[in-house]
């Protein structure tokens, strides 16, 4: 069996009297790519902020390759091998390709100087490494110059860097041309054939469909479904299941709700 | 591992079309440095066209020396603290506890050397005093969640208040350092010119690079792009914060020892008429004020351009009243070029 790489525990998140996530169980398995599906408002974003460190969970445990961490913030979960691409992709757009590459991260000698050189050659060779072969951007241009497509494949870039064992996908394909969207897609390929896991959240199932080897359904803060791809038929069928779960009863029982409403 | 990722590399994105023979601006070297400092360049320009302005107007004042010295002289003292405000400013904060600063640490400083001890041992607690001050600022403004335009202008009263309640308006005197040796390493002249310019010569490169090859810079600038996508990726965006204001503090306190060392007295008020001078310089030399972005030589050549303005319009032959209308219209002229010669990107 696949080693497992990260597991969340029992995951709850309040603000205040609103739940966010209400003891979610979720783990990514080495070489695995997990498609993290749920409605607007589902909590995919919260638990992924969660997993990346930014926020903190309210309850709930945090394992790395089978250890509980404590402590756990966004600097040790990039230490931990785990790279975010975000839904706003984290970016800044003033500074070059080459500093958000290295953002948090850079490369430094003596005493915390900059190795621009080294630097500006990984940026690169990262840059060709995800298809980026326009010639008329250099690492050192403005992030802010650059397309929507392009800025998403910076941020690919910095997650690519450091070879992380888990990437996670926040809505990657969110605002993208159906050429960059394929391009996303054979990025996810690329990844898994190279032993590496994925987190691909997303809300076009079928899109999701396409990629992931086992689907989590969150719904409300909570994880209404969790199934390998060999347990769902087609696509179809995980957005029947999510309907059922999104509206119990079907259309019908939504019309019923709509009529009650307007009595 | 990577390997695995080369085959496929042309596709589906790749690059069906031929490499053109496009030239990036910044491949052509000369294009390239123009673009990069286009900033601190347009502020260079609008200096030559102020002194030319001046020198037309009376040739005799402005190719005698004496001018130009009495400007290295007190320059210094302003370059101390621009170049850490444009690291501020480019973090998206203000500083406006400088000056208190600046007559705190000088206090301090001439406290010691009163005392006796030898004024390299009041450089240092000098410093170690403009550190602390700043580290509480800092601490404040980031840790208190506080806006760092009011909260630093508090300070500025408190810190200030608190010198005038203690000394009552008392100044002190330091007639005995003139014999010092710290006296003529930082404060006599070299060949006729004042030496305190060469040191903050030193301090304005050493600044530079660490604005732009050192991972301090590198941090100021993405906190002040973008905090919330800095903290995304895992950096301390408060450390880097209050670390910025340390950095004045530690400027303020070096400019506050240079000009006591200048009139071998501390005044309660020291420091306090660098407040304006010094944040137009930041703004005229081309560091834009929604942070992100900035430039450590522009704010150094604003000001130059700032301490020129005063005793150019004087010794211009017009009267002092004209002083603040040209200081106004060159900060006014200044942002306009600047406006122009910058894009923000979102």
């Amino acid at each position: 069996m696949a080693e497992r790489l990260i597991e969340l525990r029992d995951i709850s998140k309040s603000y205040g009297q609103v739940y966010a996530l209400g003891g979610v169980n979720l783990s990514v398995d080495r070489g695995e790519v997990v498609g993290l599906i749920g409605d607007n408002g589902a909590g995919k974003s919260t638990l992924i902020k969660i997993l990346s460190g930014v926020v903190k969970p309210t309850s709930g445990e945090i394992l790395i390759r089978g250890k509980p961490v404590t402590g756990w913030s966004a600097a040790r979960s990039r230490d931990a091998g785990i790279e975010t691409v975000f839904q706003d992709r984290a970016l800044a757009v003033q500074q070059t390709i080459v500093r958000n590459i290295f953002m948090g991260r850079e490369l430094t000698g003596w005493l915390g100087w900059l190795k621009v050189n080294k630097e500006i050659a990984e940026a690169s060779r990262l840059m060709r490494e995800i298809g980026f072969t326009s010639k008329v951007f250099t690492p050192q241009s403005i992030v802010g110059q650059l397309s929507g497509g392009e800025r998403q494949g910076v941020a690919i870039a910095r997650a690519i860097y450091k070879k992380a064992d888990l990437i996670v996908l926040d809505e990657p394909t969110t605002a993208l041309s159906l050429t960059e969207t394929a391009k996303v897609f054979h990025f996810v390929r690329q990844v898994r054939a190279s032993g590496r896991s994925i987190l691909f959240i997303g809300h076009n199932i079928h899109h999701v469909f396409d990629i992931a080897d086992r689907f989590v359904v969150l719904d409300r803060g909570k994880v209404a479904l969790s199934a390998d791809r060999s347990e769902v038929k087609s696509a179809e069928d995980l957005i029947n299941f999510m309907e059922d779960v999104a509206h119990p009863g079907g259309l019908a029982g939504l019309h019923d709700a709509g009529e009650q409403a307007t009595r | 591992m990577s390997k695995t990722m080369e085959p496929d590399l042309q596709t589906p994105l790749g690059s069906s079309e031929a490499p053109k023979a496009w030239k990036h601006p910044s491949d052509h070297c000369m294009r390239g440095f123009v673009l990069d400092n286009r900033a601190a360049l347009g502020t260079l320009a609008v200096f030559i066209v102020m002194m030319a302005v001046f020198m037309i107007a009376n040739p005799t004042v402005f190719t005698s020396w004496y001018l130009y010295s009495s400007v290295l002289t007190t320059l210094p003292v302003a370059l101390f603290v621009v170049v850490p405000l444009v690291f501020v400013v480019t973090c998206g904060e203000i500083d406006l506890s400088f000056p208190a600063t600046m007559g705190f640490a000088s206090w301090v400083f001439a406290l010691v050397v009163q005392a006796g001890y030898d004024p390299f041992v009041g450089i240092a607690a000098a410093m170690v005093t403009g550190m602390l001050l700043g580290f509480l600022v800092g601490s404040l403004v980031v840790y208190g969640g506080l806006s760092s335009l009011i909260a630093t202008l508090g300070m500025n009263f408190l810190l200030r208040g608190l010198i005038q309640i203690i000394n009552e308006g008392r100044s002190t005197a330091l007639t005995g350092l003139a014999d010092s040796w710290a006296y003529k390493i930082f404060s006599s002249q070299l060949y006729g010119i004042p030496v305190q310019i060469f040191w903050a010569i030193a301090f304005v490169v050493l600044s530079a690079l660490l604005y732009n090859r050192h991972r301090f810079g590198a941090q100021v600038k993405v906190v002040g792009d973008n905090p919330d996508s800095a903290q995304q990726m895992g950096i301390d965006v408060k450390r880097v914060r209050v670390k910025v204001f340390v950095f004045v503090g530690i400027g303020a306190a070096i400019a506050g020892t240079f000009s006591v060392m200048i009139n071998f007295t501390w005044w309660p008020t020291a420091g306090d008429g660098y407040l304006l001078p010094v944040l137009a310089s930041v703004f005229v030399g081309g560091t834009p004020t929604w942070g992100g972005i900035g430039t450590v030589v522009g704010g150094a050549i604003g000001a130059v351009t700032v301490s020129f303005i005063q005793t150019g319009v004087v010794a211009a032959g017009l009267s002092g009243f004209y002083v603040q209308f040209f200081n106004g219209l060159i900060i006014i002229l200044s942002l306009l070029g600047h406006k122009w010669n910058q894009a923000r990107y979102r």
